[in-house]
């Protein structure tokens, strides 16, 4: 069972100390979602997870490795990510564009036939197969984050973190989006970190939710637990009703606390 | 999007530029019919093999060394602006180059000058890296440019203004108008070996610029070494665009125009664009040579000239249909 462990991660921008000492651990086959008022750290914890910060203090291990010192190639393959905006540089196939998921895989041949293999099942898991041919600048923004998703997907890496994953998509594709990631950390066994601010979805898509609030960790545990009236209310300063639906909780943000 | 297969659009290329290289070997002044080539007694073979031959490969390495590096450059900063020309790196290395010729210190060894114009391109790439690091705004490295090319202007401008004697300046003057004319094997031999190195360097951060499309976080994350690749392609548009002022003089443009009239053809993949661009830029710098040889005029007009009087105009369109993302 492969896990991925934050010890005491510290880190400064600038003047401002963004992460203060967060501890938590990962493991393969659960969704966490990260979840936090803006500029709590988010998405500063993702890329620290993912080894692409430099830390001011403590470490990150995935199993035996650390993540900052591990060959740069070998942890692309096993840690899959997405950064939070959508950028595309230049007007390439859709195609293309997934297949830049098999860089830490390929060598001096390029693509194999198992690339492509890898490339088409990560278009197809993530529903952007019709849209191989087309230009990426010419999607939609949602269109486009999800052709970046079916990027980090073509490398079929143990780990997915993505931060803000379901920012820009529409309701429909959210869900499907959810589902997709549920299912790879059910039923394919790995091991999902994701950022949101949508509390109803990451209660809904989330097996455990960490609330970070000004580089601390508010809350860890299931979400009932972590996204329950009184820690949301420390957090964000909001007064919730947690409602239960058919398909899990929603959380029905009822104003400022006051 | 449909395209031709890069196969074929590389073996067009290549036919292209071979054909362009009878037509600069038989063309100019003296026509030199094919009968001419292989007969060692007819004058007119010692115009085509010492002379024309020195002229057009260094038009080849010339032009592709300035079309590969403009590629990567673009590919590297994600600006479709980016051209050692452009953006005063082949300016930084006139400037090297010119501080030898006005210390009078040229004359003594053809490297002081290679090297001198190699150190200023070096110079610029890397402050133009910085720059686009901090902040990869497509503005600020505009503006980066700009102040490269305006700081390198006035060093040369004040290297004249300064200059010990009438020669000195003449020198400097032709020098930076960019030519191929006069031209012989000793530049070719001198150029030819850092250019080749150079373009090496730039191919090897092909994956890279590849990865780059998606951001510098997205590259990182698929564990590559972006350091590495800065090193490379600093280094390698030094040497490539060094060598090739050195040689030459200022000929701005080639890295602009080249890739942007590739990328229909053979996609926008930046590390797919690399060599198209060094066999375009050669197609492009032999061709605009061999006009410049053919135009009817009292003196040659100046190759760098002739090119920028072809690409001011490119680029000025070239931003008008950018305007919208600039903005």
């Amino acid at each position: 069972m492969s896990r991925l462990v934050a010890e005491d991660v510290r880190l400064r921008l600038g003047a401002r100390v963004v992460l203060q000492g967060v501890s938590a651990a990962f493991e393969v086959g659960r969704v966490t979602a990260i979840l936090g008022p803006n500029g709590a750290g988010k998405s500063t914890l993702l890329a620290c997870l993912a080894g692409l910060r430099r830390l001011d203090g403590g470490t990150v291990r995935l199993d035996e490795d650390e993540v900052r010192t591990m060959p740069a190639r070998r942890r692309a393959q096993r840690i899959g990510f997405i950064p939070q905006t959508p950028e595309v540089a230049w007007a390439v196939e859709a195609r293309i564009l997934v297949g830049l998921g098999r860089t830490p895989f390929i060598g001096a041949r390029g693509l194999s036939g198992e690339d492509a293999a890898a490339i088409d099942r990560a278009m197809a898991a993530a529903g952007v197969e019709a849209m191989a041919d087309r230009d990426v600048t010419t999607l939609s923004g949602g269109e486009r984050a999800r052709v970046l998703i079916a990027r980090a997907l073509a490398g079929e890496p143990e780990w997915l973190l993505a931060d803000e994953p379901l920012a820009g998509l529409d309701p429909g594709h959210q869900l499907d989006a959810a589902d997709l990631f549920r299912r790879m950390a059910h039923d394919q066994g790995k091991g999902v970190i994701v950022t949101l601010h949508d509390l109803s979805l990451a209660a809904r898509l989330a097996d455990r939710i960490l609330l970070l609030a000004d580089g601390r960790v508010l809350a860890d545990g299931p979400p009932e637990v972590a996204l329950a009236p009184q820690v949301l209310a420390q957090a964000y300063g909001i007064e919730t009703r947690v409602v239960s639906g058919e398909r899990g909780v929603l959380i029905d943000v009822l104003g400022r606390a006051g | 999007m449909t395209r031709p297969p890069r196969p074929l659009v590389l073996a067009g290329l290549i036919s292209l530029l071979a054909l362009l290289c009878l037509v600069s070997l038989a063309s100019g002044r003296v026509w030199a019919p094919f009968s001419a080539w292989t007969d060692h007694d007819d004058p007119r073979w010692a115009i085509i093999f010492d002379l024309r031959l020195p002229r057009t490969l260094l038009a080849v390495l010339v032009g592709a060394a300035l079309g590969m590096s403009g590629a990567a450059m673009q590919g590297y900063t994600r600006n479709p602006l980016a051209d050692p020309g452009a953006l005063g790196v082949s300016s930084m290395g006139a400037l090297g180059a010119v501080l030898t010729l006005y210390l009078g210190m040229g004359a003594q060894a053809p490297w002081v000058v290679s090297t001198a114009a190699m150190t200023g391109c070096l110079l610029a790439v890397l402050l133009l890296l910085a720059l686009s690091g901090a902040a990869s705004s497509i503005v600020t490295f505009i503006l980066a440019g700009v102040i490269l090319q305006t700081m390198a202007g006035a060093g040369v401008a004040l290297a004249l203004s300064l200059a010990p004697n009438p020669w000195a300046v003449n020198e400097i003057v032709n020098w930076l108008m960019g030519s191929l004319a006069d031209r012989s094997a000793a530049d070719v031999q001198m150029a030819a070996p850092f250019i080749l190195v150079g373009c090496g360097l730039l191919l090897l951060t092909g994956r890279a610029l590849d990865a780059l499309t998606i951001g510098e976080t997205g590259a990182r994350s698929l564990g590559v070494n972006l350091t590495a690749a800065r090193w490379r392609l600093a280094v390698g548009v030094a040497l490539a665009a060094g060598a090739s002022v050195a040689v030459t003089g200022v000929i701005g443009f080639v890295g602009l125009i080249v890739p942007h009239l590739l990328r229909p053809i053979v996609g926008a993949r930046p590390g797919a664009l690399l060599i198209p661009s060094a066999i375009g830029g050669a197609v492009l710098v032999l061709a605009a040579d061999i006009l410049v040889r053919l135009t009817p005029s009292a003196g040659e007009v100046k190759l760098g000239v002739a090119m920028a009087a072809l690409g001011g105009p490119f680029f000025f369109g070239l931003l008008i249909s950018m305007r919208r993302r600039i903005a």
